[in-house]
């Protein structure tokens, strides 16, 4: 057990006028799962960049040693040989094609050609097997949820014969049922024998299943922390990857509530593509000015169809219901028309629907309301510019300037962007779906106190979001949803992950 | 373009802002490279008042479907029907004016509204059916070359009248020859004086908006390139300029031209239905999602291009005296080769009307020389195929190089 697979000595990689990595020593011992965390930026991607050599060889200075042997790796395909394997955030599945070809695609099992389909099948399910799937090999990825795909992926790494298996942010689209499977299944292959590495930025299930953690932060190795030789609180990787103390994870607010704004009553949705299925059952629920109110449940559970559908009708069809703000029946049925009502939607899905990401600051920030930065039509490039600059400011966007395209931000700051373009339509009740999504532990504080200066300005805010530490710690009420229908509403004195998950359970039985 | 400064607030090196604007100056270095060059392999010939007047006059169409067709491109979409539309409204046109006797201030008008209706049907299907661009089109290149068979009947129509024919081989007359100092070398003051009255323009509104970028702290690209541009831009220009008016002044094509290059640059640049444009092709569902209409800018975006293709139509017939069944034909092809050499996207959200315009003069200007030295149509096409294929690579290659 004590053989170290892989050690990576003083590693520097440097892209024009950034160092990205510097001075980066990692070391893992064969047979253990090594997490790495670090904030957004610290240098966890490009460090595993650089194993798998997709920077290849000559492009960063240091040495690799695996087996015990000075490596170096110019395509993927060589560290794919010895049996190093990433599996990546973005699932690099073929949606149209089966589970078995996708696990052999670009390796198959052929003569000349020819591919042969028994054995191909024969193989796939011992490997499904292996992952505890149970479906079929001729099932098509888009046919299975995301949780399963993370697995056939897994299952594709085995079929490579690895040895190394790197998982980046395996769990962040998983919901925690999958998330636990997943875990479960990466300490089985731990007693085998197998070594893996994880990149994480939910650090309980780190907690759960790491026996080092490695911490990075600017672009260095803070430290190396041993699970098994002491044990490790989430304050205190946090304190590592942030450099000092999180007493607070969530900034204090004292609530200032006022009239009721945004009210929905009797909303029902079908569903957006099959037809003839109802998704949404007599969704009620009401924001007061200066509230923030929190919307729970499963991933599945309706919570962004709820507020798509509100916003503009932006999902699901034949809808039905009443939606009123400040007591005042309110026409939302088109996007125009919700942002007119004084609604703003930000999205869950920021790269995709949120942003324009070949535009840059500025462009992102004014979409939504051009009206008012531009007269009869023709935009005013001055006023433009200071309204991007003081929204820049004010939500601390790092960048160089409000001319960088919004594609070269981090996560956190490209939310903050989305929230900027929001802000500037001047709503007066914001939907935030998933607002701290994949954002780093600073960066979640500060989108978090931003929520409080809103609630304080009095807007309401009606928060979605799947980690229920994040909605117990910001939220005034929270609503629990399950299968397309409002399950329980707590307040902050009744509300706790206990509570919001027996409303959950009790819910699923009742149907 | 002066506005559209990119350019990070912490002072960037010369160096580091040529790399970020290769593209951009790349282009227009590549026109004056490929004029250089046929002028020397033409022996002069290229820059002849009356060849400079054909050039023009061979081009004007390519410029100002180009226009139209980088709205689309940027939007994310791609219109095939523009060779088709060109023959349709060549056909009815010529239907109107020599079957019918209209008159031209009727037929004009009339033919660009037909325009318009033929790609907002197309544009129909485009925005609200969702069906994809190329198919539609493709379609559209279909029935509407169909369509100009059975309106011509399979025969060329013409000729046309004189008040139809000036549109595309008239010229601005010379109402300023009293200002003539040179009565013996300047043919046409008019040319000349307008000339110099856009470069001062020019020259003063790039001054001036630098100004207000300083005033509002906004980064001036350095003093250099913005001095290297405009004197290259001016001397080409006046050159151009004199050439024109020692031959019979300043076409009427040319005007039209100028004044669309001008207006869709605006549009493009500075307008919010053009930026909605950009926003849309970058990311059709954020910018939906962000409260634009995106179906109805499709829609919009696409009769728009029926329009600029129905001007180009009348100007070709009206250049070439005579409506046949088979004007146009390749032109949509010509027209999308001049956006992306120009450099626009593929994908969408990228490009320029500046970059369409120099990208359809590098094709116009390749044409016309290859043509002169008696180069046969087969290299030709060769040729401006390598180049389109070239000009591409480039920007691929440098975006994956920065």
């Amino acid at each position: 057990m004590d053989n170290i697979i892989l050690e990576m000595r003083s590693i520097t990689k440097t892209f024009p006028g950034v160092k990205a990595l510097d001075d980066v020593s990692f070391k893992v011992r064969e047979g253990e799962i090594h997490a790495l965390v670090g904030e957004n930026g610290a240098g966890k991607s490009t460090l595993m960049k650089v194993l798998s050599g997709v920077y290849p060889a000559g492009t960063y200075e240091g040495e690799i040693h695996y087996d015990g042997e000075l490596r170096r790796f110019s395509t993927i395909a060589d560290s794919e040989h010895l049996g190093i394997i990433i599996i990546h955030q973005e699932l690099a599945l073929v949606p149209l094609l089966s589970i078995a070809e996708n696990i052999f695609l670009g390796n198959e099992i052929a003569t000349n050609g020819v591919i042969h389909w028994p054995q191909t099948f024969a193989r796939t399910q011992e490997l499904l097997k292996k992952v505890g799937l149970t479906e079929s090999p001729a099932t098509l990825i888009t046919d299975i949820g995301v949780g399963k795909q993370q697995l056939v992926e897994i299952a594709k790494a085995l079929s490579k014969k690895v040895r190394l298996l790197i998982l980046d942010e395996p769990t962040a689209s998983l919901n925690e049922k999958d998330s636990e499977a997943l875990l479960k299944l990466l300490m089985e292959f731990r007693a085998q024998g197998m070594t893996s590495i994880i990149i994480s930025h939910k650090l309980n299930e780190i907690k759960k299943v790491a026996d080092k953690i490695t911490i990075l932060r600017d672009g260095g190795t803070v430290e190396t922390l041993d699970c098994h030789k002491e044990d490790i609180s989430e304050d205190r990787i946090i304190k590592g990857m942030v450099g000092r103390d999180m007493e607070d994870r969530y900034p204090p607010r004292e609530p200032k509530i006022g009239e009721n704004l945004l009210e929905v009553k009797n909303w029902n949705v079908f569903h957006q593509h099959h037809r003839d299925r109802q998704f949404l059952h007599d969704i009620h629920f009401n924001v007061r000015a200066g509230e923030v109110v929190g919307i729970a449940g499963l991933m599945g559970a309706g919570r962004t169809e709820t507020a798509m559908s509100i916003f503009g009708k932006s999902w699901g069809h034949k809808i039905t219901g009443e939606v009123s703000m400040r007591g005042k029946p309110v026409d939302v049925s088109t996007i125009p028309k919700a942002i007119d009502a004084g609604l703003a939607y930000v999205t869950e899905d920021r790269k995709h629907l949120g942003l324009v990401l070949m535009n840059n600051i500025k462009q992102n920030t004014t979409l939504s309301n051009l009206e008012d930065v531009s007269k009869n039509g023709i935009i005013d490039d001055h006023k433009e510019t200071k309204v991007a600059t003081d929204y820049r400011s004010k939500l601390r966007i790092r960048s160089h300037s409000i001319y960088q395209e919004t594609v070269n931000l981090s996560g956190g700051n490209q939310q903050k962007v989305v929230l900027s373009k929001w802000l500037f339509t001047n709503p007066e009740v914001l939907i935030l779906d998933e607002p701290t999504r994949g954002i780093d532990v600073g960066a979640k504080f500060e989108i978090y106190t931003i929520i409080n200066q809103l609630a304080a300005e009095g807007k309401g805010i009606l928060m979605i979001s799947s980690e229920m530490p994040e909605l117990l710690g910001t939220c005034d009420r929270i609503y629990v949803m399950n299968e397309g229908r409002i399950v329980a509403e707590l307040s902050k004195e009744e509300a706790s992950q206990e509570s919001i998950m027996r409303a959950i359970m009790r819910s699923g039985e009742k149907h | 373009m002066v506005a559209d400064t990119s350019a990070p607030t912490s002072k960037p090196s010369i160096g580091d802002y040529l790399k970020n604007n290769i593209r951009e100056y790349g282009l227009l270095v590549a026109l004056v490279v490929i004029m250089v060059f046929f002028q020397i392999l033409t022996n002069g010939v290229l820059f002849r008042p009356v060849n400079i007047t054909n050039l023009v006059l061979q081009n004007s169409f390519i410029v100002i479907m180009a226009l139209g067709m980088l709205l689309i491109i940027v939007a994310g979409h791609i219109d095939l029907s523009v060779g088709s539309i060109v023959a349709f409204i060549g056909a009815i046109s010529a239907i109107m004016l020599v079957k019918w006797g209209l008159p031209a201030i009727i037929v004009v008008p009339a033919c660009l509204i037909v325009g318009g209706i033929l790609g907002a049907a197309q544009g129909y299907w485009v925005a609200y059916q969702k069906i994809p661009a190329f198919i539609v089109t493709l379609a559209g290149m279909l029935v509407f070359r169909g369509m100009t068979y059975v309106v011509l009947g399979g025969r060329p129509i013409g000729p046309f009248p004189k008040e139809f024919q000036v549109l595309s081989t008239g010229f601005v007359p010379d109402f300023l020859s009293f200002l003539n100092p040179a009565p013996e070398t300047i043919k046409n003051m008019v040319a000349l004086v307008a000339v110099i009255l856009l470069v001062a323009l020019a020259i003063w509104s790039g001054f001036r908006s630098r100004r207000i970028n300083e005033m509002h702290g906004t980064e001036n690209e350095p003093f250099v390139f913005f001095a290297g541009q405009m004197a290259v831009i001016a001397i080409v220009a006046l050159f151009i300029g004199f050439q024109l008016s020692t031959y019979r002044g300043l076409p009427n094509v040319l005007v039209v031209m100028g004044v669309l290059i001008a207006l869709y640059s605006f549009v493009t640049t500075r307008s919010t239905v053009g930026r909605r444009i950009y926003a849309m092709g970058g990311n059709e569902k954020a910018a939906k999602l962000s409260g634009i209409n995106t179906e109805r800018l499709t829609f919009y975006t696409f009769a728009n291009m029926g329009v600029l293709a129905a001007l180009a139509g009348m100007i070709i017939t009206a250049r070439l005296n005579s409506a046949t069944p088979k004007a146009g034909v390749g032109f949509e092809l010509d027209v999308i080769a001049a956006c992306f050499i120009g450099g626009a996207s593929a994908s969408g959200g990228v490009g320029k009307i500046t970059g369409a315009v120099i990208g359809a003069f590098i094709m116009g200007v390749m044409n016309n020389g290859m043509s002169i030295m008696g180069i046969g149509i087969d290299y030709q096409q060769l040729i401006k195929g390598l180049v389109l294929l070239a000009a591409v690579f480039f920007d691929v290659y440098n975006k994956n190089k920065g």
